[in-house]
């Protein structure tokens, strides 16, 4: 494979995070940007279900199922925690007080639509949770996704096929091959990975990405 | 004489008319108010709008009452869970309604109802075919839908602490929808770990002040707790582990 595996890239997204921030982290892949937060500065966690400052999985032995995050998961709170109502755990991501949210993406649109609750197939049960209100209520969203589906078809498209979370809303799409800017202009690269280029980032995905970085 | 405080879980789901729509506490099994839904499995209504964050876990609680089909309609934002299937396979067959609300617009439009907000302008979903059709207005240069505000007959809900006049704290994430949803049901009906005196309750750490609530049951603690201190020694769904040799 070429690329950056799952955890380096979850551990370039967390090098991304400034000190201080407010960081709310998509259920599945997303997730995993916690096992990277560098030690040295202050992250606080948000989980949709009412707590800011959350911390790792407990011991087996001291699982509270009190304690969740939004993957209904065991967590801790670390020391400076708070807990709050679901009113105002969405106030905080739609009144724009998060600074960064990290989901997971079917598509990305190269105007900053984003599609990752459902595939619209038939026969599947619709479920959204809190997606559409992390897509549109953090100061940025980035996205954390393979460049490529199971069957090599780009993730980056110039319209997404399957129904938007939100629209416009994406600010960066970090893949194993490349991270990608959302501008006016359409998708930028901003960095390769491995020996990835820009010509095969475009072959790939089918679109122009400008100038070579 | 003030007193919101009822005898047992019976009592407190008296009275609920078939048809009426009813708010259940819980994020997933947090919260979720087992005793009382299991009350009002035995109280026999039917016919029921469930308004929760989920649709059932398992076997028990909310999952219980549907698979008994008292449910015809469920207002939610997830439904579809690793243990969701019950509520799955009433939905694949046809036998029950869903609306399905992004999850801050579900809590928002409880707020709305419980503040007597008769509507509200909300960018989420906003381009998406959860919002189809829904009044859009531009504010400020952002797009934004309206939403409207969800009021219920009845919530149940479930806290930690209760006082007699029906004041409330709660317990880590297990908070989630409680305190909103104990604004927007005309009947608000609580089942706590346990009953304090007046006064025990600091009033700085009340969440919901009994103003919102109607009827207060103790059901006692649960496993992992021990005069509200917590103990550990359970699983997540509150089973306990087994018991290791002492070495």
């Amino acid at each position: 494979m070429t690329g950056l595996s799952r955890d380096e890239l979850a551990q370039r997204i967390a090098s991304d995070i400034p000190d201080g921030a407010y960081v709310n982290l998509g259920i599945g892949a997303p997730t995993m940007v916690a096992n990277y937060l560098p030690r040295d500065i202050e992250i606080i966690l948000h989980t949709e279900n009412g707590l800011l400052g959350m911390g790792k999985a407990p011991a087996p032995d001291l699982v509270d199922p009190d304690l969740i995050n939004a993957g209904k998961q065991a967590v801790t709170a670390l020391p400076g925690a708070a807990f709050f109502h679901h009113a105002d755990s969405f106030a905080m991501m739609r009144g724009g007080h998060l600074d960064v949210c990290v989901l997971g993406a079917f598509q990305v649109s190269s105007t900053g639509d984003l599609a990752n609750w459902s595939t619209g197939a038939p026969g599947a049960i619709p479920a959204v949770g809190g997606a559409m209100d992390l897509a549109i209520g953090a100061k940025q969203v980035f996205v954390m996704t393979d460049l490529l589906t199971k069957s090599g078809e780009s993730k980056l498209v110039e319209r997404c096929s399957y129904p938007l979370t939100g629209v416009g809303c994406v600010s960066r799409v970090y893949t194993e091959r490349a991270v990608f800017n959302v501008t006016p202009e359409g998708f930028r690269v901003r960095e390769l990975f491995d020996d990835t280029t820009h010509e095969e980032l475009e072959h790939l995905t089918g679109l122009d990405l400008g100038e070579k970085a | 004489m003030i007193d919101r405080t009822v005898a047992d879980v019976t009592e407190a789901v008296a009275g609920i008319e078939d048809g009426s729509t009813v708010l259940v506490g819980g994020f997933g099994r947090a919260g979720q108010p087992v005793e009382l839904i299991d009350a009002l499995i035995a109280q026999g209504a039917r016919d029921l709008t469930i308004v929760s964050n989920n649709a059932g876990n398992g076997d028990v609680g909310l999952a219980a009452l549907l698979a008994l089909r008292r449910v015809r309609r469920v207002i939610c934002s997830f439904p579809r869970q690793v243990d969701s299937w019950v509520f799955d396979e009433l939905y694949r067959a046809g036998e029950i309604e869903l609306e399905l609300v992004p999850q801050g617009n579900l809590a928002e439009r409880i707020r709305a109802a419980g503040a007597g907000i008769g509507g509200f302008f909300t960018p989420t979903g906003v381009g998406t075919d959860l919002t189809a059709g829904k009044e859009e207005r531009v504010i400020d240069g952002r797009r934004y839908v309206l939403e409207h505000p969800i009021k219920a007959d009845y919530g149940l809900i479930s806290a930690l602490r209760a006082d007699r006049w029906g004041n409330l704290v709660y317990r880590e994430t297990a908070r989630n929808f409680g305190p909103i949803m104990a604004t927007a049901a005309t009947t608000t009906i609580v089942q706590v770990d346990e009953i304090v005196d007046l006064g025990q309750l600091d009033p700085e750490a009340v969440v919901t002040p009994g103003i919102f609530v109607d009827r207060v049951v103790a059901v006692g603690s649960r496993p992992w707790l021990e005069d509200g201190r917590f103990v550990g020694g359970v699983d997540l769904e509150g089973t306990p582990l087994p018991t290791q040799e002492a070495s």
